[in-house]
């Protein structure tokens, strides 16, 4: 990192790791926010990239979320898929971005890469619904099996549809 | 118990006996020996912690003895929130307590959902099983779990019987009233989803 | 219910799984402690696999994170983690401060250091405690709660809760340290190494207790990495990442102090590194509290993100403008539509947020990276090969607190 922004205003800033990856997959987009480097990469070489950045250095997966941008003003797809990966040798970060769309949003999983990938992935799967192609077990981590909706996409209301009250009362009497 | 076939129409006790009604002895047994099963989930288990530990001593009321099993215990102190995927294990683990049995329901998540009025988690736990006194608090001091302990022993001995007729009285078996409310909630997104019609209208049939 | 099945079949495949028995294990379970689920496959009393399940107190935190505004949204964080809330508040409003750019005043950064490191103490006590109750040792859990109740009577006179504080605000906290607060955190220093030595000598030579941990659940280092480990479980297997050191956030770059290491990754070791950890952040609090700066607590009325005090509010016309502002809901804190991430060191491991801004006074989306996820995700890695009674050792030594694990 050649020079930081404390305003907090966005620099692109050249970077060896963004270097690489323009060199491996196109000019990638890629901005600063609070001394954060941050890229964004075509979902089609999501896998790729990623495999070329845990090469780099970068070996701890932090987190994969996603955020549903139905609402948000500007947004030109549906839902962005967010990776943060660290280094244990070192202090660097980096936030990797891509998007995914309706009806079918789909990304390749990173689970061969990391596997501390499997279960955050499989939450992103439960609460957004974003399909990952290459994971060994896909199910829906925290919600009940019979569920069917994708509760943290922005259709979906806080209080829920009811599900919460479909139970059967035991009274007195029953017990 | 000294009842005695004695001609003379003062009874003639002999001493270290007590005449009582045989619902007030059991009623008597029963409050001071409470065991209670914690069904923990959430923040509210670390209170139930501390009111067991050191400082606070549950001890003290006869009411320490924390079994796991529920076949062996006979409050059930439900701490924490209850989402949808833990009600099932919460009716089941109720029904598995042999009578006569009593529950608190601990903390403002567990009676009525608290500051989590979300799509997972249940509105208080008092419209699926039913409960004999609420704690309020978030999470509620161990001081307030003493008292309400203190207060579920009073119950205990004002109107317990020893066959246990007072859990048949009408105001027990009331349902709640916000019970009414909750086919309201599904009919309304019933009317867009035909899925959920299907799945009211068999979830009905069930609560009938 | 253990089940045995009872089909033969031809291959020799097949045939020994016939010995196998599957037992259900939670989600209400004494050892468990919090709503956890393992379906466990046995081979007699050996676990060949195991199967964990969570969500069981899935409450949608990071739903109601959208409909709530920066300082309310503390609350519920407080929920997160619930046997270290401190520690939760401070990473909540240290994210939120990052993506708006608040920069603290050094009496708050001291407070918040304070604060989380006894969130810290408290979390470490407790976790090791349970480790205690879990392997038999009762007594030892006794020691090591009755000094959790000494840090809640501290947050008790500070912030009037003793549990669940909601102690920090954006750009502040909610009640400045007081010298009677002071007087009960130096107090506390004192005490506190003795009760530690105490429980040290209890447990960390006890023969049933080191035969019951040591060599269960081995982590290796490459495994700690790949599979996402942080915290003191990531540091018992050999990982030197520690977030007070490698990013000095609020006032941890001002302090002297050791971060605790072992190599054998295995339950005993968790053990240790808490207990190492707890002499630590004593020491962090004590450098703290002597060199405690003076000055405000909170950020000036020009960052207009606290409430100014009653006193500025009714002497001076900036006060009462910001005061008017910040109530006004369509008028608070300036907000940029932008995302950041960043975390703290918290007990558990690397607790951060990841906040979408979209101009509003409440995050577009506020993702948790909670670090007992990771923690869960490899407990059948841990287990296999171990006995049915290794089970607790290793989950009471991971630590899972299921609020943070299943949000």
């Amino acid at each position: 990192m050649t020079k930081t922004s404390d305003t907090g205003t966005k620099t692109v800033i050249e970077n060896a790791h963004v270097r690489a990856l323009n060199a491996f997959c196109g000019p990638v987009e890629s901005s600063i926010y609070r001394k954060q480097q941050r890229v964004i990469v075509p979902t089609e070489k999501s896998f790729d990239a990623l495999s070329l950045l845990k090469d780099r250095g970068f070996d701890l997966f932090i987190d994969v979320t996603c955020v549903d941008y139905l609402e948000y003003r500007k947004a030109k797809h549906r839902y962005g898929l967010v990776y943060l990966l660290a280094s244990t040798m070192n202090t660097e970060r980096l936030t990797v971005r891509l998007f995914v769309d309706d009806p079918k949003p789909t990304v390749a999983s990173v689970v061969p890469l990391w596997e501390a990938a499997n279960w955050l992935e499989r939450e992103v799967w439960d609460l957004f619904g974003v399909d990952f192609t290459g994971h060994p077990d896909l199910r829906r981590l925290v919600m009940p099996e019979e569920f069917t909706a994708h509760p943290l996409r922005k259709d979906y209301p806080l209080q829920g549809r009811g599900e919460r009250h479909n139970f059967p009362v035991i009274t007195r009497d029953h017990s | 118990m000294a009842v005695t076939q004695s001609e003379s129409p003062i009874l003639e006790l002999p001493e270290n006996v007590v005449v009582s009604r045989l619902d007030e002895l059991a009623s008597w047994c029963r409050k001071n020996s409470l065991w209670p099963m914690p069904f923990a989930t959430a923040c509210c288990g670390i209170e139930l912690m501390a009111t067991g530990a050191a400082k606070h001593d549950l001890s003290r009321f006869g009411a320490e003895v924390f079994r796991f099993s529920p076949r062996q215990c006979d409050l059930m102190i439900v701490a924490g929130r209850v989402v949808m995927k833990m009600l099932p294990v919460l009716q089941r683990i109720w029904q598995q307590m042999h009578e006569p049995k009593w529950c608190i329901s601990m903390g403002a998540c567990a009676s009525t959902g608290g500051v989590f009025d979300t799509y997972a988690v249940v509105q208080g736990i008092d419209r699926f099983i039913p409960v004999d006194m609420y704690v309020p608090g978030c999470p509620p001091r161990p001081e307030q779990l003493i008292q309400a302990i203190i207060d579920l022993q009073d119950k205990i001995q004002k109107e317990g019987t020893i066959a246990g007729r007072e859990f048949n009285t009408r105001q027990r078996q009331e349902k709640k009233r916000a019970l009414v409310e909750c086919p309201e909630t599904l009919t309304l997104d019933a009317a867009r989803n035909p899925n959920l019609q299907r799945e009211l209208s068999k979830s009905a049939n069930n609560l009938n | 219910m253990p089940t045995a099945q009872p089909e033969i079949e031809s291959s020799s495949e097949a045939r020994s799984e016939d010995y196998l028995w599957t037992l259900n294990f939670g989600p209400q379970h004494p050892a468990t402690h919090t709503t956890l689920r393992l379906v466990l496959k046995l081979e007699g009393e050996r676990v060949v696999d195991a199967v964990p399940e969570m969500g069981y107190l899935h409450s949608g935190f990071e739903k109601i994170a959208e409909h709530l505004t920066f300082n309310q949204y503390v609350t519920v964080t407080d929920r997160m983690n619930y046997i270290s809330p401190m520690a939760n508040n401070v990473a909540w409003h240290h994210s939120v401060e990052t993506l708006l750019g608040v920069n603290l005043t050094p009496r708050c950064t001291y407070i918040r250091t304070i604060v989380a490191e006894l969130a810290r103490i408290s979390d470490h006590l407790l976790s090791n405690g349970a480790v205690g109750l879990d392997t038999g040792a009762f007594t030892y859990f006794l020691y090591a709660f009755y000094q959790r109740e000494v840090i809640y009577d501290i947050f008790e006179t500070l912030c009037g809760a003793r549990f669940t504080n909601s102690y920090t605000r954006v750009g502040g906290v909610s009640h400045d340290f007081t010298p009677l607060v002071i007087e009960k955190i130096r107090a506390f220093v004192k005490t506190f190494p003795k009760t530690l030595n105490d429980m040290q000598r209890l447990l960390n030579r006890n023969r049933i207790f080191v035969d019951r941990t040591q060599g269960v659940g081995i982590l290796t280092k490459e495994e700690a990495i790949n599979r996402g480990a942080t915290g003191p479980v990531a540091r018992a297997s050999g990982v030197t990442r520690d977030l007070r050191r490698d990013d000095p956030y609020l006032a941890y770059g001002d302090f002297d102090f050791q971060i605790s290491c072992a190599s054998a990754g295995d339950c005993y070791s968790r053990y240790l590194i808490r207990m190492q950890e707890m002499r630590e952040s004593l020491k962090i609090v004590e450098q703290a509290i002597e060199h405690l700066p003076s000055g405000p607590v909170n950020v000036g009325n020009n960052e207009r993100t606290t409430l100014p005090t009653k006193n500025q509010v009714y002497s001076t016309i900036e006060g009462t403008i910001s005061h008017f502002e910040l109530s006004m809901s369509n008028r608070g804190f300036e907000v940029p539509c932008e995302e950041s991430y960043a975390a703290i060191e918290a007990p558990n491991g690397e607790l951060g947020f990841y906040i979408v801004g979209d101009g509003e006074d409440q995050a577009y989306r506020a993702r948790c990276r909670p670090p007992s996820v990771l923690n869960f995700a490899m407990f059948p890695h841990l287990i296999r090969g171990h006995t049915l009674s290794d089970v607790v050792a290793v989950l009471g030594s991971l630590n899972i607190i299921a609020a943070e694990l299943d949000r």
